[in-house]
C-alpha cells in the first residue's frame, strides 16, 4: 500500500493538517501536499477508469504532464472537471471526485469494455458506427457520450462567480522555468541589469534538483536555489512568479501566461487567475524535460508510476507509492529513485535494466548497497486488478517468456527523457533527433526570429537536451547572454554528469508478441496501445498527423505529454522509417489548458462590450423601449405600453405615423462630413449617383458599392457648401463606410484634397414623421417648414422651439417627414419639447420594427435586409440612382462583369401571400425539379417580410428570377415544416405608390 | 502577434492595433480594363514565401494605411514605410538588398 512515511517530506509542513474528501471520502494531508501527494498518503492509488475500456487508473506522474489523475474539483457554482490531483495543492476542505465511471470508481461497468478490446480498435468509430445513418444521432452518439469521456461539464446553469483578469508586461527577458537553468539565466541577465520576469508553474522553485541531488558552487543544490532565489529578490530589475505557468509563444517575442493566483487558497481577495499578456525583448525557456513510459504489457496498472515521480513522493512528501517496489529503466537516472527507496528503508526486490550491460556509476553505487540489478531483462507483463501485483521478468531482446515473477506493489519505470520543447515550437523553431539521448531537441540554428531579423528565443538547461546540472548551468548562462550578445560568462561549479548511455527501448520486450502489445499503452488518457498505432500504420495511415487523428494518440487533455515520443518511435517502426524522418506532430499552445475565464478575463457580463447609447437612451429605458441591438448601440424596438404585447406595439406605432405624428430616435444613422477642394471628385467615386452635380441646401439618396460592385451601403447625402457634404450612412455601416473613404483617400487618391471627419455622435437626430409633423415644428416656431420654403429632398439650417437645428425633409416611411439634426447636448431637450408639442396631435415614439414596417410598405430597400453581400443595386431596380454619365465609381467595373451584367440574376419584387399572412423572413420559391445533390431546386427567396398594419396583410420583398418580368405569378414559398406557401409577384412599392402622402 | 511600427506616428503597435489590407503595391483597374486585368486587380494575390510587401492600417491609434516589408517565413519586418507611393521606397530597397539578396527577382518571378 501507498503511505506517508514517519519523517522527511522538504515540502510538507507536518504540523498543518488539512482535511479533504475524495469521492465523499474523508481524508487528511499536510500543507504543502498536492492532492496527488495527500491521495497517495491515504492509500488511494486508484484514482480513475480510463477513457475507453474503463480500465481502473493509479496517479502516474507528480507533474504537469499527468495523464490519469484528473479529478473534478469543488462544487456547484465552483465545479471545475478534468483538474490534475498533481499540480492540484491542497487545500482545507478541498473536494475531489473521480470521473468516467459508473456507477463507482471500485466497481465500473464500463469496464467490460476491456473485455471487449480487441473489438474495439483503433478507427472503430469509423468503421462501425457508419451506417445506417439515423443511428448515428439516436443511438451510436449517445452511448458513445455515455460511455466515453472524462469530467463532466459544469451545469449549465453554474456561473463562474470568481474574477480574473488580464496583466500587461514589457520586459528585456522572459524565463520561463524556475529550476535551476532558469534561475541562472534569470541571475545573468538580472546582474547585466535587464528587465527580467521568471515564472515558474509550480508553487515550488529549483526544479528537479533539489530532488535529485548534487552540489552546486559548493552548495547541496536545494540551498543554492535558496540562495539564488534571494539573490534574485534582492534585485529590483527581476520580477518572479510562482504558479505561473509559461502557457504559449507566439510571434515577435508575445507570450501567455497564466497566474493561479488563488488556486491554492479559495476566498482570498483579488482574482483566481491572472492571465499574463507579455511582450519580451528576449526569451529562454528553461522548461525542463519529462521522463517517459516505458511500453510492456500492463504499463498502465495502478500502482505503475513514473520513477521520477516515485522519488518525488518520497523526496518531497515523504510518501511511499508501495512496500515493494521494482524499478524498471533504460537509463541510469532510475537509479535515483532506486536509491531513495533504500534511503527511505523501504524494500526494493530489484532494477530491471535493458540495457545489457547496466549502467555505470549510479547502478554500481545501487549495487553496492545490496540491490539486485538484473541486466538485459524487461518486462513480459505487469499483472494485478485494481493494483500491480507482481511482474514477469523476461530477456529484452526476447519475446516474453517469463523467466522469474517478482511479486510488488508499486513499480517504478523510466524510459528516458524529453526535453520540453513545446514553447520553442509554437514560433516555429526547429528540433533535431539526438541519435544518441534518444530526444528531440531544439536546433538552435533553426530557431526563430524577432521583428529585427534577431534570434529572440534561447532554450536552457534539460529543454535543450542536457542532463546533468553542469552543463545545464553552462547552458543557462550561455543562453541569456548570446540572446543579448554578451560575453558568455564563466559556468558556476557544479556537478557534472556521470550516466552510462541510454538504450531506446521502444517495446519491452523487443519482441513482444500481439497479446503483450495489446496491452502496452501508448497513451494512458486516450486509451491508445502499441497495437493501434502499428493497426493505422498497417491501414495506410503512415503520416505522424494522421496517426494521431485515427488512433486519437496524444489528443487527450494531456496532449501527449508522456505519450508522443513513445507512439512515434512506435510508427516508425511499423513504417520501417527513422524517427526524425516520421517527425513530430505539431506543437500548439496551451502547453497545459488554462482556464477560459483567463482568457476572458474582465470582459464579461456588463463589462463585455461597451454599448452606445444615444443622448435619448435614457427618456427611451424610462418608456418602456424594448432594444435591438445594432452594431454597439441600443435601438428601441418598439415602445409597448403595459398590458401591450410588442407585435400590438409596432402596429401602434406604424398606424401612429400614417395618420398623425411619430417620432424616431435616429441619432445612431452615420453622418460623415467629405470636405475640401475636390470633394465632388471624390463623392463621385464613392457613391454611383452623380454627387458633383448636387446644389448647396439640396439633398439626395445615394448607393455605396465596394470594389467588386457588391452594394454595401446607402443613405442620404447633403450638400452643405461647394466643398463639403454631409453622408448619412446605416446605423451599423458609419464607421466601416467611415475606414472606406480613408482607405481610399490615403491609399488611392492621396493626391486628392478632401478630408473626412465621422460626426455620428456629435448630434442628436430626430424623425419628425407623420401627416402632423409640419404642425407641431410651427407650433414649436423658429424656422419656416412650409412646402414652399423647403421643399422635399432639401434641407435647411434654423432653430425648432429655440434650440439650433438643421432640418433635412427627407422621408424613409412615405410620409411628411422631416429630420432634425442637433447639437448632442441640446437632444434630450429637442426630444422633450417635442413630445410635449405633439400630444395634441397624438405623438408617438416608435422603434426600429415600425420604421422597418413603413419602409417596406413604401418599398425602400434595407441593407442587410434586401443586400447581403452579393447584391448589386441592378438587382434591386436601383439603376435610376446609377449615373450613366459617370466614367468611373467604386464597383462600376465590376458590375460590367459577365456575372454581374446577367439577366438571369435574381432581382427585387413585391409579394403578397394569398391568404393575408406573414411569410418567414427568408424563405424560398421553390422551382421545378432536383439539383445534383437531390435538393429541391430554388426560384427566389424572401428578404424582408412584415405584416402591413396599413394594409391588414402580410407583405414580403423577395429576389426572384427575372422577377420583374413576372408580375402577378404565383410563387410557392418552402416552409420548414414541408408546407408550401402560395404568394403572387407585385411591385414593391404596396403603399401610395404615387408618393403623394409625402409631397405636401 | 506581430509588432509593426506605424511610420506616421512612430508607434511599435501590436497586431491588435492593426488592421490588414493585403498586398500592397497593386494598380487600381478602372472601367476601361479589360477582363484578364480587371480579374488579377480584384482577386489574383501574391502569397510568397519569404519577402512580401503589406497593407496595414493603425486603425486603433493614428488611423493610417501604411506598407510593411516583412518575410513571411521567419517573420523578420525590414521596414514600414508611408503608403503613398507606387513602390517600395529607396532606403527599404536598399535593406532588402543587404538582408536578402536577390529579393527583387524573386518578387519578379
Amino acid at each position: 500500500m501507498s503511505t506517508r512515511l514517519a519523517q522527511g517530506g522538504r515540502l510538507i509542513d507536518r504540523a498543518k493538517t488539512l482535511r479533504f474528501t475524495f469521492n465523499g471520502r474523508q481524508m487528511k494531508g499536510y500543507a504543502g501536499d498536492t492532492l496527488a501527494a495527500a491521495l497517495l498518503a491515504g492509500d488511494q492509488m486508484l484514482v480513475g477508469r480510463s477513457f475507453k475500456y474503463h480500465r481502473p487508473r493509479g496517479i502516474l506522474a507528480s507533474g504537469a504532464e499527468e495523464p490519469n489523475a484528473l479529478v473534478g474539483l469543488g462544487t456547484g457554482d465552483r465545479f471545475e472537471p478534468n483538474q490534475r490531483a498533481t499540480v492540484t495543492e491542497l487545500f482545507e476542505g478541498l473536494s475531489a471526485g473521480s470521473q468516467n465511471h459508473w456507477p463507482s470508481l471500485e466497481y465500473d461497468i464500463g469496464a467490460i469494455n476491456t473485455k471487449l478490446a480487441r473489438f474495439l480498435p483503433a478507427g472503430f468509430y469509423y468503421k462501425t458506427f457508419m451506417q445506417p445513418r439515423a443511428f448515428w444521432k439516436h443511438v451510436y452518439e449517445p452511448f458513445i457520450r455515455r460511455s466515453a469521456g472524462l469530467g463532466k461539464a459544469p451545469a449549465a446553469e453554474a456561473r463562474d462567480p470568481d474574477d480574473y483578469e488580464h496583466y500587461y508586461a514589457h520586459v528585456d527577458l522572459l524565463v520561463i522555468g524556475g529550476g535551476v537553468a532558469g534561475l541562472q539565466a534569470a541571475r545573468i541577465a538580472g546582474q547585466a541589469g535587464r528587465s527580467v520576469l521568471l515564472i515558474e508553474q509550480g508553487p515550488v522553485w529549483g526544479g528537479r534538483a533539489p530532488v535529485d541531488g548534487g552540489e552546486i558552487e559548493g552548495l547541496p543544490a536545494e540551498e543554492w536555489v535558496d540562495r539564488t532565489l534571494e539573490e534574485l529578490t534582492a534585485m529590483p530589475n527581476v520580477r518572479l512568479r510562482a504558479r505561473t505557468l509559461g502557457a504559449g509563444l507566439y510571434d515577435h517575442g508575445y507570450a501567455i501566461a497564466q497566474e493561479r493566483v488563488s488556486d491554492h487558497a479559495p476566498g482570498a481577495q483579488g482574482p483566481r487567475h491572472r492571465l499574463w499578456r507579455i511582450r519580451a525583448e528576449r526569451i529562454v525557456t528553461a522548461t525542463g524535460a519529462i521522463e517517459r513510459p516505458l511500453s510492456f504489457a500492463g504499463n498502465d496498472l495502478p500502482g505503475v508510476m513514473l520513477a521520477s515521480a516515485v522519488r518525488d513522493y518520497l523526496v518531497n512528501y515523504a510518501v511511499s507509492p508501495g512496500d515493494r517496489t521494482v524499478v524498471v529503466t533504460n537509463n541510469d537516472d532510475a537509479y535515483r529513485t532506486a536509491l531513495a527507496l533504500l534511503d527511505a528503508g523501504l524494500s526494493l526486490p530489484a532494477i530491471i535494466d535493458a540495457r545489457p550491460a547496466g549502467g555505470g556509476a549510479l547502478m554500481a553505487e545501487a549495487e553496492a548497497r545490496g540491490i539486485r540489478v538484473l541486466k538485459g531483462k524487461g518486462i513480459a507483463k505487469a499483472t494485478g486488478g485494481a493494483r500491480i501485483t507482481a511482474v514477469e521478468v523476461c530477456a529484452q531482446a526476447g519475446e516474453g517468456a517469463c523467466e522469474e515473477t517478482i511479486t510488488c506493489d508499486a513499480l517504478a519505470m523510466s524510459g528516458g527523457w524529453s526535453p520540453v520543447v513545446h514553447l520553442w515550437s509554437h514560433v516555429g523553431g526547429k528540433l533535431n533527433w539526438d541519435e544518441s539521448e534518444n530526444f528531440f531537441r531544439p536546433d538552435p540554428q533553426r530557431g526563430p526570429v524577432n521583428h529585427d531579423g534577431n534570434a529572440h528565443v534561447a532554450v536552457a538547461g534539460a529543454a535543450n537536451g542536457h542532463l546533468g546540472l553542469s552543463e545545464i548551468l553552462e547552458d543557462a548562462g550561455s543562453a541569456a547572454a548570446r540572446l543579448f550578445g554578451s560575453a558568455v560568462p564563466e559556468a558556476p561549479e557544479a556537478s557534472p554528469r556521470d550516466e552510462a548511455p541510454m538504450a531506446p527501448v521502444w517495446l519491452m520486450p523487443q519482441g513482444a508478441k500481439q497479446a503483450l502489445r495489446a496491452k502496452a499503452w501508448l497513451d494512458f488518457q486516450n486509451d491508445v496501445k502499441v497495437t493501434d498505432v502499428q493497426l493505422a500504420a498497417q491501414e495506410g495511415f503512415t503520416s505522424v498527423e494522421h496517426t494521431k487523428r485515427y488512433t486519437t494518440l496524444g489528443m487527450a487533455t494531456d496532449q501527449g505529454k508522456l505519450s508522443n515520443i513513445n507512439g512515434l518511435a512506435v510508427l516508425s517502426q511499423a513504417l520501417g522509417e527513422g524517427i526524425p524522418q516520421v517527425g513530430t506532430t505539431t506543437f500548439r499552445p496551451p502547453y497545459t489548458p488554462i482556464s477560459l475565464a483567463s482568457i476572458a478575463g474582465e470582459a464579461k457580463g456588463a463589462l463585455f462590450q461597451p454599448v452606445r447609447k444615444t443622448a435619448l437612451h435614457g427618456w427611451h429605458e424610462a418608456h418602456g423601449a424594448t432594444w435591438e441591438p445594432v452594431g454597439h448601440w441600443r435601438r428601441p424596438y418598439a415602445y409597448p405600453r403595459p398590458g401591450e404585447s410588442v407585435e400590438d406595439a409596432v402596429n401602434r406605432e406604424v398606424t401612429a405615423v400614417r395618420e398623425g405624428l411619430g417620432l424616431l430616435d435616429a441619432s445612431t444613422l452615420g453622418k460623415i462630413l467629405v470636405k475640401g477642394p475636390d470633394a465632388g471628385r471624390f463623392m463621385d467615386m464613392l457613391y454611383t449617383n452623380m454627387m458633383s452635380s448636387l446644389k448647396p441646401g439640396a439633398c439626395r439618396y445615394g448607393l455605396m458599392c465596394s470594389e467588386n460592385g457588391f452594394l454595401s451601403d446607402d443613405g442620404v447625402v447633403a450638400r452643405l457648401d461647394e466643398e463639403t457634404f454631409l453622408c448619412h450612412t446605416t446605423t451599423g455601416g458609419a464607421e466601416r463606410i467611415h475606414a472606406h473613404m480613408e482607405e481610399w483617400l490615403q491609399t488611392e487618391w492621396w493626391d486628392w484634397q478632401v478630408w473626412v471627419l465621422n460626426l455620428t455622435e456629435q448630434y442628436t437626430q430626430i424623425g419628425v414623421v407623420g401627416p402632423k409633423s409640419r404642425a407641431v415644428l410651427e407650433k414649436l416656431g423658429g424656422t419656416d417648414v412650409s412646402a414652399e420654403a423647403l421643399p422635399f429632398m432639401r434641407w435647411c439650417d434654423g432653430e425648432i422651439g429655440g434650440l439650433p437645428v438643421r432640418i433635412f425633409r427627407i422621408s424613409f416611411s412615405g410620409e411628411l417627414s422631416f429630420e432634425l439634426a442637433t447639437p448632442a447636448h441640446h437632444g434630450r431637450e429637442l426630444w422633450d419639447k417635442l413630445v410635449a408639442a405633439g400630444e395634441e396631435f397624438g405623438v408617438t415614439p416608435y422603434g426600429t420594427e415600425a420604421m422597418h414596417v413603413l419602409r417596406a410598405e413604401k418599398g425602400f430597400i434595407m441593407i442587410g435586409e434586401e443586400t447581403d453581400g452579393t447584391v448589386i443595386p441592378q438587382d434591386l431596380g436601383l439603376n435610376w440612382a446609377i449615373s450613366k454619365k459617370k466614367t468611373d465609381y467604386i464597383g462600376k467595373r465590376a458590375q460590367a462583369r459577365s456575372f454581374m451584367d446577367n439577366p438571369d440574376r435574381w432581382q427585387l419584387v413585391g409579394l403578397e401571400t394569398l391568404d393575408g399572412g406573414v411569410l418567414p423572413d427568408g424563405a424560398y420559391a421553390v422551382a421545378p425539379g432536383k439539383n445534383d445533390n437531390g435538393q429541391v431546386n430554388t426560384q427566389g427567396r424572401v428578404t424582408s417580410s412584415y405584416h402591413s398594419p396599413t394594409l391588414g396583410r402580410g407583405i414580403a420583398m423577395a429576389l426572384v428570377h427575372n422577377g420583374p418580368e413576372r408580375m402577378g405569378e404565383v410563387l410557392e414559398f418552402a416552409m420548414t415544416d414541408g408546407r408550401r406557401v402560395p404568394a403572387k409577384i407585385t411591385g414593391t412599392v404596396f403603399f401610395d405608390p404615387e408618393g403623394e402622402k409625402q409631397n405636401v | 502577434m506581430l509588432i509593426l511600427t506605424c511610420p506616421y506616428c512612430g508607434v511599435a503597435a501590436d497586431e491588435t492595433e492593426l488592421h490588414p489590407g493585403g498586398e500592397a503595391h497593386l494598380t487600381r483597374e478602372g472601367p476601361e480594363s479589360d477582363d484578364a486585368a480587371f480579374e488579377g486587380y480584384l482577386f489574383h494575390r501574391k502569397n510568397p514565401k519569404g519577402v512580401h510587401f503589406e497593407r496595414w492600417r493603425h486603425s486603433h491609434g493614428c488611423g493610417k494605411w501604411f506598407h510593411a516589408a516583412r518575410c513571411t517565413v521567419t517573420l523578420e519586418v525590414f521596414g514600414s514605410y508611408a503608403a503613398q507611393t507606387t513602390e517600395p521606397p529607396q532606403e527599404i530597397r536598399e535593406i532588402l538588398t543587404a538582408r536578402r539578396p536577390g529579393w527583387d527577382q524573386e518578387a519578379k518571378a
